[in-house]
């Protein structure tokens, strides 16, 4: 029974808890936000052991939705967004519970939209159907525009619009290359319909078309990541959204790019994606993100905006574990997705409370407050650390195997790649002991409360993660694996082809 | 049911919902010649409006569940589907335009009840348009539309600038009245005939015999069509015309009259130039400029008024795609897009017509500052619209753009449908300042929205729209059945490669 109404239930449960909380009382509203998102985490944690490691997709609905054009309503999920929805689920409550003091006008608002978007954002992990998809794709859109806009900082508006437009642009084409897809898939069987598999199944010989497709394809997925020349959205939106709003953006909203590619882009157009240019060429830029976003991270003075170009870096990270495509690679890169939704969404939480604190997002506000707020201190420590991959740390695991990985398939790239852990440490390090250590030369300083039990609740699920990874990895990669290999296997085959007939 | 044309009672039969309302229309004249001074007579001619509007809706009803099909030789009107549904969407824009004319004109102190009268012969006009099976027919109903339209444009008289804007519209709407005539004339000395079946049925036999004849004529028509619908370049009169026109007749206007000339449009090059030369090519390059240069436009208009005028523009130029795509799947897509934009165009100006004060004609995108604290449900019902508009998944004007993608790349179009959605890219840059402002700015000053009042019947009007939309959104499948099965079905199916499963 279990399996088959609980994506259903994740879907609408947070979507109508929106509702609930739009009619509720002004100052009862994040209590009741905390609830649902709660519920919605409880009833999400079976399905990690009620799910099949070796089952494919599970968890699986269909009901036809728009009969008229072969568009119905299926979902599942398999060891690729598992951890996604599972991720989503997580870190809502938190992200509700850390905006308890920071959101204090029209609270009800942004409750309900962190709920909506909430439904938004596991519908993109869990569509099997391409309209459902792009739907879903779009509709956590606006939401997530609304929190930026309404309780973002003082430059909010542009970060909003730019924000939306950006990602509005990919996806707009991607619905023609879905559309495209559609008609190839239905003139091929005869059965017109937007089912991910039957899509699948004939988009094999496209010919020509795939090129555009997958261009199509690549710029949404890109611009989400974001790829290097395609990030600079990314700052602007991280720096201006609230707290919970940069949480969810890192944590969830980027993932969704690499996990297009991943569902989407690869299996569909493999010939296409794989060929050694393209190929060359995303390698490349994922290489120019990592370590462009560590240099850039390197000079900010503002602590918020470090960290949103370390995301560059980081889901630079993911693209080379992608691309490389070998079994550690790819599952290095649905570590990495993971762990950085956790360190980097705890180091946003940490600037927001520090910012709760001071009023100030910048580095040189802060300096030896290790002494004023030794928890504070301490746990950013331990994020930081494991942002940068120290061993026994989450980051480590993942961007280890991503480099072991990528090491057999492109030994050079996993070389600058490596260097790129070097400058994430160059560019954290510094910007810690700044904060954190070095004299206590502020006076405002010097009368910062350390964490209260509230944010401490949000903080201790992150760290307990952190090590959690960090030293156990083994049931995460146990449940990755299959499908991490089903993709491959869905994408190799091609690669020799392509080289033998161009 | 079929109706034989060669016998009167069934011509009148057939023309019976615009019987119907043309006797509405007179009696309301009738009734207005006598009481035509106070508020209350206002209200009661909306009432016969209403009555009369909602009358002929129940005779489109009649004639469609009987399933009337006109038999024997070609006739001057056409009895399908395909006309019925164009029937109840005017007869709706009209019925949400009553709605909220009635608060407006009374702020405004336009107690003429003429107004109404006015409305309904326009009606009249385009559901003879979108029924013409000859062109003499649709030019009859372009013109009893336009005239009444030109004398909604200047309704408020004591305003210059609405004065303007009904001159402007009349000089120019001649002027495109003129090329249409001409056009239908050289069609006319090319084929012999202005039964749009007839010209068909001769085209398909070869039309090369006279082709410079027919070339002429089908551009000519194509630029008094152009005018009607306000298609780059023969926009110029819209921004200004919509912008001095009180504010619910620029609503009437931007959707009504617009989808009149469209759906005349669908079967002049549905039924009678399937074959014809160029028509193609012009309308691809038409779509192509009106889309691109009504959304860049729209981009610098900072009076909200003057931005939905350009971006109505804009729309047009996604209809034209429609055309481009041909029947059948095409004029589906139109149907269903066409219910979208009505809802969502109507309710927007009607939110707007709300907002202004007495007098005042103007409201920038900066007045709407800080609405949706003060006016939350106002403003949500705005932003519902917005992204409507904007073809925003969850808003029947997604599922409309979709449609016409659909129909597009089903069509082998995929370059225009990637023109299309690039430009909805761009109408992200006007469409999302307006929730911007309503949501993310704060208000100007305490009383900056003190003034809104939208009236127990316009808020009725808008909530049926918003609720449309919205349900439309998210369940379009009882709307996309009607709109397929009303499609214009021809013999010669243009375009078409690849039939798909929209066009069953």
């Amino acid at each position: 029974m279990y399996d088959h109404w609980i994506l259903t239930a994740l879907l609408v449960w947070p979507a109508l808890g929106a509702l609930v909380v739009l009619v509720a009382p002004e100052r009862a509203a994040k209590h009741i936000a905390l609830g649902v998102s709660l519920v919605a985490f409880a009833l999400s944690v079976p399905m990690w052991w009620r799910f099949n490691p070796s089952g494919g997709m599970q968890f699986l609905q269909n009901v036809p939705w728009v009969p008229a054009w072969g568009i119905h309503y299926a979902v599942g999920v398999d060891g690729i967004s598992l951890f996604l929805v599972l991720l989503t689920t997580f870190l809502v409550p938190l992200s509700v519970l850390g905006s308890y003091t920071y959101i204090t006008k029209r609270e009800r608002g942004f409750y309900a939209l962190v709920l909506v978007l909430t439904s938004g954002m596991i519908g993109v992990f869990v569509a099997l159907d391409l309209f459902l998809f792009y739907v879903m794709w779009e509709v956590m859109l606006i939401p997530m525009y609304f929190i930026i806009g309404v309780w973002g900082g003082d430059n909010r508006l542009y970060a909003a619009i730019k924000f939306f437009v950006y990602t509005m642009l990919g996806s707009l084409l991607m619905l023609v290359a879905i559309l495209a897809l559609y008609f190839h898939a239905g003139a091929r069987t005869g059965v017109y319909s937007f089912d991910y598999y039957q899509i699948l199944r004939a988009s094999g010989d496209l010919g020509q078309a795939a090129f555009w497709c997958f261009g199509a394809f690549f710029l949404a997925f890109a611009i989400k990541v974001p790829m290097f020349p395609f990030h600079t959205w990314l700052p602007d939106a991280h720096v201006e959204a609230p707290t919970a709003g940069s949480v969810l953006l890192a944590g969830i909203l980027l993932k969704m790019g690499t996990y297009g590619f991943l569902r989407f882009a690869l299996p569909f157009f493999p010939s296409v994606g794989m060929h050694p240019v393209v190929q060359a060429i995303v390698i490349t830029l994922a290489l120019v993100g990592i370590i462009y976003g560590g240099l850039v991270a390197m000079v900010q003075p503002d602590f918020k905006k470090l960290i949103a170009y370390s995301s560059v870096a980081h889901l630079g990270f993911v693209m080379l574990g992608i691309w490389a495509l070998t079994i550690q690679s790819v599952q290095g890169a649905l570590l990495v997705m993971i762990n950085h939704g956790i360190s980097t969404g705890a180091l946003f939480f940490l600037v927001g409370m520090l910012y709760e604190r001071r009023h100030s997002r910048l580095i040189e506000a802060f300096g030896g407050i290790a002494r004023v707020v030794p928890l504070l201190a301490a746990i950013l420590t331990v994020v930081s650390l494991s942002s940068i991959g120290l061993p026994g740390t989450n980051g480590f695991v993942g961007e280890f195997l991503i480099l072991i990985g990528a090491f057999q398939t492109h030994p050079w790239a996993a070389g600058v790649a490596a260097a790129g852990v070097i400058v994430a440490a160059a560019y954290l390090l510094p910007a810690l002991q700044r904060v954190i250590y070095n004299p206590l030369d502020k006076k405002e300083n010097e009368k910062l409360l350390d964490l209260t039990p509230r944010e401490l609740a949000v903080l201790v699920p992150l760290i307990a993660c952190i090590v959690w990874i960090g030293v156990y990895p083994k049931p995460f990669l146990d449940r990755m694996a299959p499908s991490a290999r089903q993709f491959i296997q869905s994408v190799e085959p091609h690669l020799p082809a392509v080289s033998a007939s161009r | 049911m079929s109706l034989d044309f060669s016998n009167y009672r069934d011509v009148l039969m057939g023309l019976l919902p615009e019987l119907v309302l043309c006797g509405w229309a007179l009696v309301l004249l009738l009734v207005v010649a006598w009481r035509h001074r106070s508020a209350s007579d206002l209200r009661a001619a909306g009432w016969v409006a209403g009555v009369g509007l909602l009358s002929t809706a129940l005779a489109v009803w009649w004639l469609w569940w009987n399933t009337a099909r006109a038999a024997g030789l070609a006739s001057m009107i056409a009895v399908d589907d395909f006309r019925f549904v164009a029937d109840w969407l005017f007869l709706g824009a009209a019925g949400l335009t009553v709605l909220l004319s009635a608060a407006y004109l009374e702020r405004e102190q336009l107690l003429a009840p003429e107004y109404y009268a006015m409305l309904l012969f326009a009606t009249a006009g385009m559901m003879l348009m979108a029924g013409g099976e000859d062109l003499m027919v649709i030019f009859l109903g372009l013109e009893l539309m336009s005239v009444s339209v030109y004398v909604l444009a200047g309704f408020d008289r004591r305003s210059p600038r609405s004065a303007e804007a009904a001159l402007k519209y009349f000089l120019l709407g001649a002027f495109a009245s003129a090329f249409l005539l001409y056009g239908i004339a050289l069609i006319y000395g090319a084929t012999g005939t202005t039964n749009l079946t007839l010209v068909g049925a001769q085209l398909g036999a070869g039309a090369s015999a006279h082709g410079t004849m027919l070339a002429l004529g089908v551009g000519l028509l194509l630029v008094g069509f152009g005018f009607k619908v306000a298609a780059v370049p023969f926009h110029t009169w819209a921004p200004d015309v919509y912008d001095g026109a009180p504010t619910p007749v620029t609503g009437f206007m931007a959707t009504g009259v617009k989808a009149a000339a469209f759906a005349a449009l669908f079967r002049v090059v549905g039924e009678a130039f399937g074959n014809a030369p160029a028509w193609h090519e012009i309308v691809w390059g038409l779509a192509v400029a009106t889309m691109v240069g009504g959304n860049l436009l729209a981009l610098a208009q900072r009076s909200v008024k003057r931005m939905l005028a350009y971006s109505s523009v804009a729309h047009a130029g996604y209809l034209l795609v429609a055309v481009v795509a041909g029947v059948p799947v095409g004029s589906a897509a139109f149907l269903f897009y066409l219910v979208a934009y009505t809802l969502m165009t109507i309710a927007a100006f009607g939110l707007l017509a709300a907002k202004g004060r007495r007098g005042e004609s103007e409201v920038l995108i900066d007045d709407l500052a800080g609405l949706a604290t003060s006016r939350p449900w106002h403003a949500f019902a705005l932003a519902v619209c917005m992204l409507s508009l904007l073809g925003f998944p969850g808003t029947a004007g997604f599922i409309g753009k979709w449609y016409i993608l659909v129909g597009a790349v089903s069509a082998g179009q995929t370059l225009l449908a990637a023109i299309l959605v690039l430009t909805s890219v761009i109408s992200a840059g006007y469409y999302l300042p307006v929730i911007m402002a309503m949501y993310m700015r704060p208000a100007a000053s305490a009383d900056a929205h003190g003034g809104v009042r939208l009236g127990r019947l316009g808020a009725t009007a808008v909530a049926v729209a918003v609720a449309g939309l919205l349900y439309f959104g998210v369940a379009p499948n009882a709307l996309l059945r009607l709109a397929g099965q009303s499609s214009i079905t021809t013999q010669t199916p243009i375009g078409m490669s690849g039939a798909g499963p929209a066009s069953r």
